[in-house]
């Protein structure tokens, strides 16, 4: 048996892969869950009455959404050109510090919808400034930037951590390390009443159309596409690749700033260091399964959140542990890279 | 005289979607035998061999050697029946030595004792019989080119080939190399072993082999002894029509359009170019001929907008400077032909529009705003397509799906459909077809007649001569004084690319 390249991969092909690596990593956790004792049938359907059964929980399921969302579009922008930027999760941080930060100071004068946006425009820059540290140096050095960006994940959580314990740590907080509220003007409008569902969702789905249509019908769009496939040839174009670069740092740092920023205050409204339970990793499983598709993404965050959502109402109800989310999704990850590569390769015999 | 038989390929097929690769092919190798596998390119060479060696199964038909039948699919199996398959592109460690590349796969695991001191004998007595060079100890990666391809036959030999297939070996010889390696050749027929090597180069079939089997669409469409035929014939037979090169006709250059002044490019301390100096004119064409290797790649960054000279100047059309961006040079109306179409030429995964626009992307007809206007990037796409006679090829075809021969067209077709004043051809027929290259040439004439300057670099002297109306050669960085076309024939130059003109020139 060996691997032969595929001349032309149909489209059929590419939207069925996806679909197939989740089907075997869920027939493949089932397995797991069997061993834990529970049918993995009865176990599913908890998962998705957990995520769909009511008004509340599809709202909370499309809540974990959209951050899931940003950091999946802030992955795959970047893993399209080739800039491996492992440091979502650091990103996430820094927008949501500055949102929090400019959220409690920067209400009072301002109109509501300007003040917020500039807080997500503010969140954006902060992510995508902590981006373009790895980037230079890259650049310039050709200091690899998955080291770099791994690195500054825990480096600004640290931060966050002295700032939330220091200069921004909430007074009224009865001594617990979270940081000053963002004034309740400036908090995102709900989407839904009576649940925690705000318009972050319609932020983050017109997000991934945008980052479609820059990446499929602009200049900027194509070059970076053509600098990712080949350094050689577009540089022989005259694509300058380091500028090429630079623009796709700060919109996949802008992405996971932005989750951030969207985090605090349409959400939590300060920020903990808790906030985020790995979006800025997930975001990754989560451009990998829409094969780094922009819309894709909208749709595989939809999924990774009804995994989460869903396995801890089917812990409660079954007794499974609810750590079998993570494994579903780190398998579905890994089944996913293994359809990827048959969508460019098939089996010979 | 008749032979032995040694190997046996009977009715051959063997199709990739609708792309039928083989027909119905049969062909006898004898023993002590040197046959010849000619064919253009997407004949159907390489399939049919991969097929021989068990990269590929058949869909029909069965190979045997030694007058046992392999089991399809198995290149174990033709190891092991005496076959022996030197690729086109090098499948060695380049970070390992010659010794570990050649034993690589022939010991077995888990033996405690290496049987390096023996191998390293049995590859000193190879290399000695068959007059392959090479030392057991050195790295590959510091080896040449010429070299590696030693090493890759004695992999072969190592593990007792009776039977060697060569893919295009000569493809990335100089001529001197690939006289040596069909001189090898021979002396190993001589002493038994029988050899297949795959080519589309006349010169060569008519030169080396003793048969040559003519392959055309996948099918066989001839099978002659050497000494019977000629070749015009051959040609005839391989192409399926006559192919004329086109001829160079006199005309008066115009001014000057690109000239370069005592250019040095300098890396880690090596002069790459080494005070250069030459003027292409408009309506001329100018030769750098030169063995491969001898600061070709640094010109052509230097003239493509790459890299800037690190001293003297060079002057474009009235403007100095110390080297022009890709996209002043593409705006200023320059035509550049990569050496490598495959690397720098054109991106493999695009479609074929996003390739015939790249470089000029950002002109007011491709895109606005920003936005790229797809709709005219198709259409002009489709019209290189038409003009240029690009075949296979739509819009949205991905470019890596396109053969050399019309990849090369898109590339030519891109930079020609602007009328250039100025193209930079970096080998622009390196690994083309008897029918291309004409096509190739026709095109660079034109152009020429259009009053374009044609800076032309390759290492085939046979193209220098036809095309150019001024030839220099390029020796260790150095280029040669011009010499015009009246006084140039193969011998002068020949000597020039040897560096033969540094003797008596030098100041």
């Amino acid at each position: 048996m060996r691997l032969e390249r595929r001349t032309q991969s149909s489209l059929a092909l590419l939207l069925a892969a996806p679909v197939i690596a989740i089907v075997i990593a869920l027939a493949l956790s089932g397995g797991l869950i069997a061993l834990a004792g529970v049918n993995p049938l009865d176990a599913y359907a908890a998962m998705v009455k957990g995520a769909f059964g009511s008004r509340l929980s599809i709202s909370e399921t499309l809540t974990r959404t959209t951050p899931l969302i940003l950091t999946g579009l802030a992955a795959a922008v970047a893993f399209r050109a080739r800039l491996w930027n492992i440091g979502g999760e650091g990103q996430l941080y820094a927008g949501a510090l500055v949102a929090a930060w400019l959220g409690h100071n920067m209400a009072a004068g301002l109109p509501t919808p300007l003040a917020i946006i500039l807080i997500m425009l503010a969140g954006m820059l902060a992510g995508a400034l902590l981006l373009l540290g790895p980037v230079l140096l890259r650049l310039r050095l050709g200091v690899d930037e998955v080291v770099t960006t791994l690195i500054l994940n825990f480096i600004v959580l640290l931060f966050v951590s002295m700032m939330i314990e220091g200069p921004l740590k909430d007074p009224l907080a009865f001594g617990w390390p979270q940081s000053v509220p963002v004034d309740s003007d400036v908090m995102l409008p709900k989407l839904l009443s009576r649940s925690r569902l705000h318009i972050g969702l319609i932020i983050a789905i017109l997000a991934a159309f945008v980052i479609w249509i820059v990446q499929s019908r602009t200049v900027f769009g194509m070059e970076t596409k053509a600098a990712g496939l080949n350094t050689r040839a577009a540089s022989f174009a005259g694509i300058k690749l380091g500028r090429t670069l630079l623009g796709v740092a700060c919109i996949s740092g802008g992405m996971a700033g932005l989750a951030g920023a969207i985090e605090v205050t349409g959400l939590k409204g300060y920020v903990t260091l808790d906030l985020s339970p790995g979006y800025g990793y997930s975001g990754i499983v989560v451009a990998m399964l829409a094969a780094l598709h922009p819309v894709g993404v909208v749709i595989t965050a939809l999924f990774v959140a009804i995994v989460f959502v869903g396995a801890d109402a089917m812990s409660r109800a079954l007794g499974v542990p609810s750590f079998i989310a993570d494994v579903i999704v780190s398998i579905s990850l890994l089944t996913m890279l293994v359809s990827l590569l048959f969508t460019t390769y098939r089996v010979r015999r | 005289m008749n032979r032995e038989t040694v190997l046996e390929l009977a009715h051959i097929s063997k199709h990739f979607g609708k792309l039928i690769a083989n027909d119905d092919i049969s062909l006898t190798l004898g023993k002590g035998e040197l046959l010849a596998l000619l064919g253009e390119n997407g004949a159907g060479k390489t399939t049919l061999m991969n097929v021989l060696f068990g990269h590929y199964t058949a869909d029909g038909g069965q190979v045997s050697a030694f007058g046992e039948i392999l089991p399809p699919g198995k290149p174990r199996a033709a190891i092991e029946a005496g076959i022996g398959m030197v690729h086109q592109h090098f499948t060695l460690a380049g970070n390992l030595t010659v010794l570990d590349n050649v034993m690589i796969g022939t010991e077995r695991l888990g033996l405690l004792r290496s049987g390096r001191k023996q191998a390293a004998a049995k590859l000193r007595g190879l290399s000695e019989r068959f007059g392959l060079q090479v030392e057991p100890y050195a790295f590959v990666a510091d080896l040449s080119v010429g070299e590696k391809q030693r090493v890759e036959i004695l992999k072969a030999l190592y593990r007792d080939a009776r039977i060697l297939i060569l893919d295009e070996p000569t493809a990335v010889l100089t001529q001197i190399e690939a006289e040596q390696l069909f001189q090898t050749l021979r002396g190993m027929t001589d002493t038994g072993l029988s050899v297949i090597f795959i080519s589309h180069k006349l010169a060569e079939v008519m030169a080396a082999s003793d048969r040559v089997v003519i392959l055309r669409g996948g099918r066989t469409v001839a099978e002659k002894r050497t000494s019977d035929t000629n070749r015009a014939e051959l040609a005839e037979l391989m192409v399926g029509r006559r192919v004329v090169r086109p001829v160079r006709t006199d005309q008066a250059p115009g001014r000057n359009i690109l000239s370069a002044g005592k250019v040095d490019i300098v890396e880690d301390g090596r002069k790459l170019l080494d005070g250069i100096d030459f003027t292409v004119r408009a309506g001329e064409i100018l030769g750098i001929i030169g063995v491969s290797g001898n600061g070709q790649a640094a010109l052509g960054q230097l003239t493509c907008g790459l890299r800037g000279a690190d001293t003297g100047t060079l002057v474009y059309d009235g403007n100095q400077a110390n080297g022009f961006s890709p996209r002043m040079l593409v705006t200023s109306g320059t035509g550049r032909i990569p050496e490598d179409r495959n690397t720098e030429g054109a991106i493999a995964e695009m479609a074929i529009w996003e390739n015939a626009v790249l470089e000029r992307i950002h002109e007011k007809r491709f895109s606005a705003y920003g936005f790229v206007n797809r709709a005219r990037c198709r259409d002009y796409a489709t019209e290189l397509i038409d003009r240029f006679d690009i075949r296979g090829a739509a819009p949205d075809t991905r470019t890596g799906l396109l053969s050399g021969g019309n990849m090369q067209k898109m590339i030519l077709g891109r930079n020609l459909a602007a009328s250039p004043k100025l193209i930079i051809a970096n080998q622009p027929t390196r690994g083309l077809d008897e029918g291309a290259i004409a096509a190739v040439h026709a095109e660079l004439l034109a152009a020429r007649k259009d009053g374009a300057a044609i800076l032309l670099i390759s290492e085939d002297l046979d193209e220098v001569l036809a095309l150019s109306d001024t030839i220099q050669a390029i020796f260790k960085g150095r280029l040669s004084a011009p010499l015009s076309a009246e006084d140039a024939d193969s011998r002068t130059v020949g000597l020039m690319m040897a560096g033969i003109w540094e003797t008596s020139h030098a100041a």
